[in-house]
């Protein structure tokens, strides 16, 4: 961590942010702020609610119509003030399947810290220790287009973690994940020691990681303090015999 | 899904460098596709045939891939014997067949396979991947390597976006025919595709923007030129220049 990071500012800020499609008369968002601190936050909100748009904004990989993006406290107006930006801050797109575009596995996960100028031993280095670091050990020659969904989830997150990023976007990392590769992740997920934001529609998933819960609706965003935990009825199959529920 | 069976291996001509192996491929292909005589095209096919024994590859799938190409070949038998023209004729019952048509459909042939031989011999023992990045390191342009690179991933998801929406047209008791609706249906269908193709690659340009992607792909493995290599490009360049000398004499 060479960077000044200045604790006093937020490390990244939306200060009224404005949007809307081109060709849509109705804003996605209007007058919208936001911080994020070090708190790992659960954003929810129907679908179509803007929850990817909001990431991408931050990101830059789309421009608000209005107000502006502040990383570290600097404003960021062009396409090259992001640059610093998404160095520092990962992103785990919904599909795992936009992510991992290169034939193996292994230089995937080295294709970040290449482009950030590694050497190709180092990228190598950091490659295979990332893989390990979240469970992965050995995975370095598989073919990207051929691992199971859970499997491609993980690779994809080992991509961004390999950047080294000092915060995650992910958006619905959950989606389509069964079981056990969900319990994987969360693992993976509870073990990193940096903020996110993190969107989902699993809230047993969101309770379990996260500090600060945000719910996006009609264009604006609402925080609540907590998620409540309560108890109620459900349904599985076996359900009539005895049986206990671990978390 | 393409599949690449003769690219797993541990053959000399396995470990050569892709990029050594697409410059003998294209000097050797050149010299035989230019061939004029009988002698060249069988020494060609001879060289092809010893490349393939070097590399090892299994004999039935290489002969089914073979078959594929001598359908178009046998193509070429049909016509260039009634075509050819010429003063040489050969009567066989009611047809005259013309001596220096069946001369060039033997050449052709003879051509033709030794190409194919050689291709797959030194550049199907390579994957994909490699023979990309083996271009980049001859300088080919960037954007090409990537577009080749890109469509080799995606190529089986576009594939089974496809298949995705004709099952869903499917079952919805849709039966090809002649007609304008099944006309439109497909119209739709590739349409479709095409859309959600260009979308997925706009999601992939985001998340390579992402990860710092400039324009250039950067290369982790990173394949040595050895004298060994070397030694093979030289034999490769040798034999094509005899092949061009034996034509032009």
């Amino acid at each position: 961590m060479t960077t000044t990071e200045d604790n006093s500012r937020p490390m990244l800020e939306l200060r009224g942010i404005g949007f809307t499609y081109p060709g849509r008369e109705k804003p996605v968002f209007s007058n919208l702020d936001f911080r994020l601190n070090r708190e790992k936050i659960a954003l929810l909100g129907d679908n179509g609610s803007g929850k990817t748009t909001l990431l991408q904004i931050m990101v830059g990989l789309l421009r608000p119509t209005q107000g502006e993006v502040y990383f570290q406290g600097r404003p960021m107006r062009e396409e090259k003030d992001f640059f610093p930006l998404r160095r520092r801050i990962g992103m785990l797109f919904q599909h795992a399947d936009d992510q991992l575009f290169c034939p193996s596995v292994l230089e995937d996960v080295a294709f970040g810290p290449l482009n950030l100028g590694r050497s190709r031993e180092e990228a190598r280095a950091i490659s295979v220790e990332t893989l390990n670091s979240i469970g992965l050990t050995g995975y370095e020659d598989r073919i990207t287009h051929q691992l199971s969904g859970g499997e491609k989830r993980l690779v994809a997150l080992a991509t961004v973690l390999a950047m080294q990023p000092s915060a995650l976007l992910m958006d619905e990392p959950t989606n389509d994940l069964d079981h056990d590769a969900k319990s994987r992740l969360l693992s993976v997920l509870s073990s990193l020691d940096m903020p996110f934001i993190l969107i989902s529609h699993d809230w047993d998933f969101l309770a379990r990681l996260c500090t600060g819960f945000y719910s996006l609706k009609h264009g604006h965003l609402h925080k609540s303090k907590t998620i409540k935990v309560h108890q109620h009825s459900h349904a599985h199959a076996l359900g009539e015999q005895d049986h206990h529920h671990s978390k | 899904m393409i599949s690449e069976p003769f690219a797993v291996g541990d053959s000399l001509l396995h470990r050569t460098d892709p990029a050594v192996k697409i410059i003998s491929a294209m000097v050797l292909a050149l010299s035989i596709a230019t061939g004029s005589s009988f002698q060249v095209a069988g020494a060609g096919l001879l060289v092809a045939a010893c490349c393939c024994y070097a590399a090892g590859l299994p004999l039935r799938p290489l002969a089914r891939r073979l078959a594929a190409v001598n359908i178009f070949i046998l193509l070429l038998w049909i016509t260039l014997p009634l075509t050819g023209g010429g003063e040489q004729m050969i009567q066989l019952g009611s047809l005259q067949l013309s001596g220096k048509g069946i001369t060039l459909a033997g050449l052709i042939t003879l051509k033709a396979n030794a190409v194919y031989l050689l291709l797959t011999a030194l550049l199907a023992t390579s994957t994909i991947a490699a023979i990309g990045h083996g271009l980049e390191r001859l300088h080919l342009p960037n954007k090409l390597t990537i577009l080749l690179l890109t469509t080799y991933r995606y190529l089986g998801r576009i594939e089974l976006e496809y298949k995705r929406l004709r099952r869903s047209a499917v079952l919805r008791c849709f039966h090809g025919a002649t007609n304008l609706h099944t006309y439109r249906t497909y119209g739709y269908l590739i349409g479709m595709t095409l859309i959600r193709s260009y979308e997925r690659s706009r999601r992939i340009h985001q998340a390579m923007i992402m990860r710092g992607f400039t324009g250039t792909f950067p290369v982790l493995i990173q394949p040595r030129t050895g004298t060994r290599d070397l030694l093979f490009l030289a034999l490769c360049v040798g034999i094509s220049l005899l092949f061009s000398f034996l034509t032009i004499r």
